[in-house]
C-alpha cells in the first residue's frame, strides 16, 4: 500500500472519493507522523489526532451515504497557530495567549473545515508572526527537517510560517494554512521546498486572525504541488463580511482553470532585484526560471521596480507600526497572561504582564512601532513610509504595463542554520528583500520549488502577479513546477 | 448679541472669557458603531459586548451604517459640510476600560466639517438677539467601557456594555464668551440632536457630556492659554465650570502667575475645577489609520437620503410658527425650544382645527396660549413633562372647542381642566356632569342684568356721573349670580345696553 503521508492534496482527495483508502485511515496516517515527528521537529503547539479523525470520520460517513463531498474532503491539514480556533488554544505561538481558547473559529479556517479538512494540529510560528526563522516561538524553534549533507546543524524552516513548512516538508501533513505579512509564507516554502501563496490582499478574511501587520496581513495555503494550492485557497478565500478590508469578489475557479501554457504571456524580470553579491545558487537558480518560463511561451522582459531598494525599510516602519497598536490588547485584563506582583496598580500590571508574556523579537517591533508613530516622528517615519508604499505600489502598476507575471528569487539564500542571524535582526531582516514589496503592494505572489543549491539545500522561485491575478501566478508557478521537476525530500532523520 | 458684554472685573481691569465645547453625544442606533452589539443603557454589566467589544484577538470592526447616518443628519441639521471621504483613525492609550488599547476615531478626516448653530440669548424675544456659534467639525468614535471601583476591596471591575458605543464629538469654535452663550449653546445644540433624533440628550445617564475649554484675555487680546475642563455632564456644571474655572485664570493671572494648558475636572460638589494632568503627563496618542478599515466612502444619494430624513428643525419651525400662524416670537420660541414641546403642540393644533372645523392658523393662538400657561402651569403643580401628561392633545382639543363655540367661557374652562387632570374624564362629560354649560340665553341674562342693576342702583348713578371703572363690577356681580356660567360678551353686551 502506498504511503498516505507521500500523498497531497489532489491525490488524497480522489482517493478518499474513489474509495481507495479511507480518510480515517489518511488521518491516522499522518497523526502517527506527526506524532513521531513532534519531539525532533517541534512543528505544532498543541496536535489535534482527535480532530482529524472526527473531520475524517464524517467525510467517510459522508461518502457512505453518497453525499456530495467538498473541496478537501478527507484531507487533514496543519493550522497555523495564529488562526483562532473554537474549543482549541490559540498562542500566536506567545507565553501572553498561552492558554487561550477561543469561543469562535476564524473564517478561513471554517471555510476549510467547511470544505472537507480536519485539523491535525496547530503549528508552530514565529511569535505573533514576527521573524524568518521561527527562533521567536515562546515554545521552541521549530527544526527544518532538511539539513546540509553530512551535518546535524539544526536548520531554520524559515518564518514565520515555519511550523507550516517543515511539516509538509517533512510529511506530517499535506498542506497547512500559512499567513504572509511580509514574506512569511513564501520564505519558509522555498526554504523547505514547497509551494506556497500570498493571495491579492482581502482574498482571505482576516477575521479570527492573530493581527500582525493589518494592512499587510493574509492568508494562504502551503502544500507541495501548485495544483494544491489552488485547491485550497479556493477553499480559504471568499468574501467576509466580518472584515472590512475583505474584497466583495466571487472566487475564482482557479484549479480548474490551472495552464501551464505561458504562450502570449510576458514574464518581468525585475532589475532591481538582481544585488550586488548575489548568491551564485541564487541567480542560478533564477536563470532556471527564466529559461522555463521561456521554454512554457513566455517572452522574457526587462523591467524596472525602482523603488525596490525601499521597501525594506518602509515595511519595517509600517508593520511595526501597526503590530505596536494591534498588540496593545495584550493586556492582561480580560484573557490571556496575567501578572500581577504584590500591590500592583493597572500600569504595573500592564508593564509586568507584557514584559513576562512577549518575547524580545515582539518587544523590539513594539517599540519600534510606538517611536514611529510618536509625536514628532510621525511625519518622518510613518507619513513618509505610507508615500512610499504608494510609491512601490505604482510601480508594480507600471510594470505591469509591460508583462503579465514578474519572476525573481524567493528569498537571498537557501536556509541558514539556527542562531546563525538571531542576534543580528538586520540580517534577519534583510532575508525579506525579495518578499516585502509584494506584500507592501498587496499582490497576489507565490514561491515554488525551483530546486537544490551547492549544499543540497531547497531553493524557491517566485511569482508575483497582478492585483486579483491569482491564476496567473499559479500559472507560471505551474509552468515553473513542470519543468524544475522538483521531487527532492529530507532524507528522515527524527 | 447683547451690548452688556460678559465681563470678569479683575483688579488689573476687564477679562473677557473665551470658551469651547467639544461635547460627546451617544448616537441613538440599535447597536455599537463596529459590532452588532446592543447599545441600550442599563444592563446588567458585561451583557452587551460582543468579541469585537472585548477585542479577542483576530476581531475585526465593521462600521455600523446607521452609526454614520445619525451623524450625518446631525452635520446636516446644523448646516455642516458632509464629507464624503472620511477615515477612522486610532487613538492610543492604555486603560483597563479600553480593550482594544486603542479607541477608533477620526483625527485626520472627521466625516462631518464646518457648520453652524445660531443661540438666543433673549427668551423673549428669540431673533433679537442672535449669535452664531462655529462648529468646527462632527467625528463619530467608540466610547470606552466603565470602571466599577466599589465591587471589591482591592480590585476594580470592567463594565464594557459601553465599550463601542458610538460618539459623536462635536467641536465648536471658541466663539462663546461668556457662561449664558455656552448654557445657550448646549441647550440648543442638544434640542437639535433631539428634534433629529440622532442623540437622545440625556445628561444625566451620559448620553451627552462636554468638555469645556476655557481661557481668559484682555478685551482685544490674542486668546490666552486655555484649561480643558473634561466630562462636565450638565447645562448648569458646564456654567458653573467655566465660572470658576475663568475668575481661576483671572486670579492665576494677576497674581503674576501663568494659566497651565492641562486638562481638569470639574466637582459638582463644591462647582469647582482642579488639576487633572498636566500638558507635560498628556499622553501621546499616536493616531494612526485604522488599518482594519477602509476610507469611509458616502455615496451622494445616501446623504442625499439622510436630508431627505431631516425633521422640521427648531429655527425654522420657530418662524413657521410666528409667519403662518401667527404666534408671537416668545410663544413660538417657547414651543420650538423641545422637540417634545412642539410635537405635542402640533398634535393639539391638528385636533383643535379638526374639532372647530376651522384652519390650523386660526386656532394656532388658542392653542398656543392654553398650551404654555394652563397645560405648563399644570404639569409645573404636578411636577409631571409633557411626556407623561395627564391629558392627550385630543382631551386638549375638546376643551378648547368648548370654550371656542361659546359652550364654557374661558373661567369655567379652567375648572374643568382641574377636573380633567383630576378625574381624567372628558372635557364634555365634565361639563355635561357639572352643569357648567355657559348661558348665551340673552332673556336669562337680562333679567339678572336688570337685578343687579335694580339692587345697586346706588353704583349705577355713579356710573352714570362717569365712574366708568364701575362696569367690571357689574360685569361681576352678573357673573356671579349664574355662577360664572353666563357668556362674557353676552354679559357685556347686555350691560352695555341697560346702562345706556
Amino acid at each position: 500500500m502506498t504511503d498516505l503521508t507521500e500523498l497531497g492534496i489532489a491525490d488524497i482527495r480522489s482517493g478518499v472519493a474513489a474509495g481507495t483508502f479511507t480518510a480515517v485511515e489518511v488521518a491516522e496516517a499522518f497523526n502517527a507522523a506527526v506524532a513521531a515527528a513532534q519531539p525532533a521537529l517541534n512543528a505544532f503547539i498543541v496536535t489535534t489526532p482527535e480532530a482529524a479523525l472526527a473531520a475524517a470520520r464524517k467525510v467517510d460517513t459522508a461518502r457512505a451515504a453518497g453525499q456530495p463531498l467538498g473541496k478537501l474532503a478527507g484531507v487533514p491539514i496543519g493550522m497555523k497557530d495564529l488562526f483562532a480556533t473554537k474549543g482549541v488554544q490559540t498562542t500566536a505561538a506567545s507565553r501572553i495567549l498561552e492558554g487561550f481558547t477561543p469561543e469562535y473559529e476564524s473564517t478561513v479556517s471554517q471555510n476549510l473545515w467547511n470544505a472537507g479538512a480536519g485539523m491535525l494540529g496547530k503549528l508552530n510560528l514565529d511569535q505573533f508572526a514576527m521573524g524568518s526563522s521561527n527562533e521567536t516561538s515562546a515554545f521552541g524553534n521549530v527544526i527544518s527537517p532538511w539539513r546540509r549533507p553530512g551535518d546535524t546543524a539544526p536548520l531554520a524552516p524559515g518564518g514565520s510560517s515555519g511550523g507550516s513548512s517543515a511539516a509538509i516538508a517533512a510529511r506530517l501533513c499535506p498542506a497547512a494554512t500559512g499567513t504572509d505579512t511580509g514574506g512569511s509564507i513564501r520564505q519558509p516554502a522555498a526554504f523547505t521546498g514547497i509551494a506556497g501563496i500570498k493571495p491579492t490582499y482581502g482574498r482571505c478574511s482576516r477575521w479570527g486572525v492573530v493581527a500582525f501587520a493589518s494592512s499587510l496581513d493574509q492568508a494562504g495555503p502551503m502544500a507541495r504541488s501548485v495544483q494544491d494550492c489552488a485547491i485550497m485557497l479556493e477553499a480559504m478565500a471568499g468574501f467576509d463580511p466580518k472584515d472590512s478590508t475583505s474584497l466583495n469578489l466571487p472566487v475564482p475557479a482557479w484549479e480548474a482553470g490551472l495552464n501551464p501554457s505561458m504562450a502570449g504571456k510576458k514574464v518581468g524580470i525585475p532589475r532591481e532585484y538582481r544585488l550586488d553579491g548575489m548568491d551564485p545558487d541564487v541567480a542560478r537558480s533564477w536563470d532556471d526560471g527564466i529559461a522555463w518560463l521561456k521554454d512554457a511561451g513566455a517572452e522574457i522582459v526587462e523591467i524596472s521596480l525602482p523603488h525596490t531598494r525601499y521597501a525594506l525599510p518602509t515595511y519595517y516602519i509600517i508593520a511595526p507600526a501597526e503590530a505596536s497598536s494591534n498588540l496593545a490588547r495584550y493586556d492582561g485584563v480580560r484573557y490571556g497572561l496575567r501578572d500581577l506582583p504584590d500591590g500592583a496598580g493597572l500600569q504595573d500590571m500592564y508593564a509586568a504582564t507584557r514584559a513576562a508574556g512577549f518575547g524580545p523579537e515582539v518587544k523590539r517591533r513594539i517599540m519600534i512601532g510606538t517611536y514611529v508613530l510618536s509625536a514628532g516622528f510621525y511625519d518622518a517615519y510613518y507619513t513618509q513610509a505610507q508615500k512610499v508604499r504608494t510609491l512601490i505600489a505604482r510601480d508594480f502598476e507600471l510594470a505591469f504595463q509591460h508583462c503579465d507575471v514578474i519572476l525573481a528569487p524567493t528569498a537571498p539564500t537557501a536556509a541558514f542554520a539556527l542562531g546563525e542571524k538571531s542576534d543580528d535582526p538586520l540580517a534577519m531582516y534583510l532575508n525579506d528583500v525579495f518578499s516585502v514589496p509584494a506584500s507592501l503592494a498587496g499582490l497576489p505572489a507565490m514561491s515554488v520549488p525551483a530546486g537544490l543549491d551547492r549544499q543540497g539545500l531547497p531553493l524557491g522561485l517566485q511569482v508575483i502577479g497582478r492585483a486579483f491575478d491569482e491564476q496567473g501566478v499559479l500559472n507560471a508557478g505551474l509552468a515553473l513546477e513542470q519543468r524544475a521537476g522538483f521531487t527532492a525530500k529530507p532524507a528522515k532523520w527524527w | 448679541m447683547t451690548n452688556s458684554a460678559y465681563r470678569i472685573q479683575g483688579a488689573t481691569g476687564e477679562w473677557e472669557v473665551v470658551i469651547g465645547l467639544e461635547v460627546h453625544a451617544q448616537v441613538v442606533s440599535k447597536s455599537k458603531l463596529f459590532s452588532g452589539a446592543s447599545a441600550t443603557f442599563g444592563a446588567e454589566p458585561n451583557a452587551q459586548v460582543s468579541l469585537v467589544d472585548a477585542a479577542m484577538p483576530g476581531m475585526l470592526p465593521v462600521p455600523n451604517m446607521e452609526c454614520i447616518r445619525q451623524a450625518v443628519r446631525t452635520g446636516l441639521a446644523i448646516d455642516a459640510q458632509i464629507n464624503a471621504w472620511s477615515r477612522f483613525d486610532r487613538k492610543n492609550y492604555f486603560y483597563a476600560d479600553l480593550p482594544q488599547g486603542y479607541q477608533i476615531s477620526q483625527l485626520y478626516h472627521p466625516l462631518v466639517g464646518e457648520g453652524h448653530i445660531d443661540i438666543s440669548l433673549d427668551d423673549k424675544n428669540p431673533e433679537a438677539a442672535v449669535k452664531r456659534i462655529g462648529i468646527e467639525r462632527i467625528h463619530v468614535e467608540q466610547d470606552a467601557g466603565k470602571l466599577m471601583h466599589d465591587q471589591h476591596p482591592t480590585m476594580s471591575y470592567v463594565d464594557l456594555n459601553r465599550s463601542g458605543v458610538a460618539l459623536m464629538e462635536i467641536v465648536s469654535r471658541p466663539d462663546m464668551r461668556s457662561p449664558a452663550e455656552a448654557g445657550a449653546y448646549l441647550r440648543k445644540l442638544r434640542a437639535i440632536l433631539r428634534y433629529v433624533g440622532s442623540c437622545d440628550g440625556n445628561m444625566e445617564e451620559g448620553s451627552m457630556r462636554a468638555d469645556v475649554n476655557v481661557s481668559v484675555r484682555k478685551p482685544g487680546e490674542p486668546f490666552g492659554t486655555r484649561t480643558e475642563t473634561k466630562n462636565v455632564n450638565s447645562v448648569r456644571f458646564v456654567m458653573q465650570a467655566i465660572e470658576h474655572e475663568a475668575s481661576r485664570q483671572v486670579d492665576v493671572l494677576e497674581s503674576g502667575g501663568k494659566v497651565v494648558q492641562e486638562t481638569r475636572l470639574f466637582d459638582p460638589d463644591t462647582g469647582t475645577t482642579r488639576s487633572m494632568r498636566s500638558k507635560e503627563d498628556a499622553h501621546d496618542y499616536r493616531y494612526f489609520p485604522d488599518p482594519d478599515l477602509l476610507p469611509l466612502v458616502l455615496e451622494a444619494s445616501f446623504i442625499e437620503a439622510c436630508r431627505a430624513s431631516l425633521p422640521e428643525l427648531p429655527d425654522a419651525k420657530r418662524q413657521r410658527y410666528e409667519t403662518a400662524l401667527g404666534l408671537t416670537p416668545y410663544v413660538a420660541g417657547v414651543l420650538t425650544a423641545e422637540v417634545e414641546t412642539a410635537r405635542w403642540f402640533e398634535a393639539l393644533l391638528a385636533e383643535t382645527a379638526t374639532k372647530q372645523g376651522k384652519g390650523e392658523e386660526a386656532v394656532a393662538k388658542q392653542a398656543a396660549n392654553w398650551l404654555t400657561s394652563e397645560l405648563f402651569g399644570a404639569l409645573n403643580r404636578l411636577g409631571r413633562s409633557l411626556e407623561d401628561s395627564p391629558v392627550s392633545p385630543a382631551q386638549a382639543a375638546e376643551l378648547l372647542a368648548l370654550v371656542a363655540d361659546g359652550t364654557i367661557s374661558g373661567t369655567i374652562a379652567k375648572q374643568v381642566f382641574e377636573k380633567m387632570l383630576e378625574t381624567g374624564d372628558g372635557a364634555a362629560a365634565i361639563v355635561e356632569r357639572e352643569g357648567l354649560k355657559q348661558e348665551s340665553d340673552t332673556g336669562a341674562i337680562e333679567a339678572v342684568v336688570a337685578k343687579v342693576l335694580a339692587d345697586n342702583a346706588d353704583k349705577v348713578e355713579q356710573y352714570k356721573a362717569g365712574k366708568e371703572a364701575l362696569f367690571g363690577f357689574f360685569v361681576g356681580q352678573t357673573m356671579k349670580a349664574m355662577q360664572g356660567k353666563a357668556n362674557p360678551q353676552v354679559v357685556n353686551d347686555l350691560l352695555k345696553q341697560a346702562l345706556g
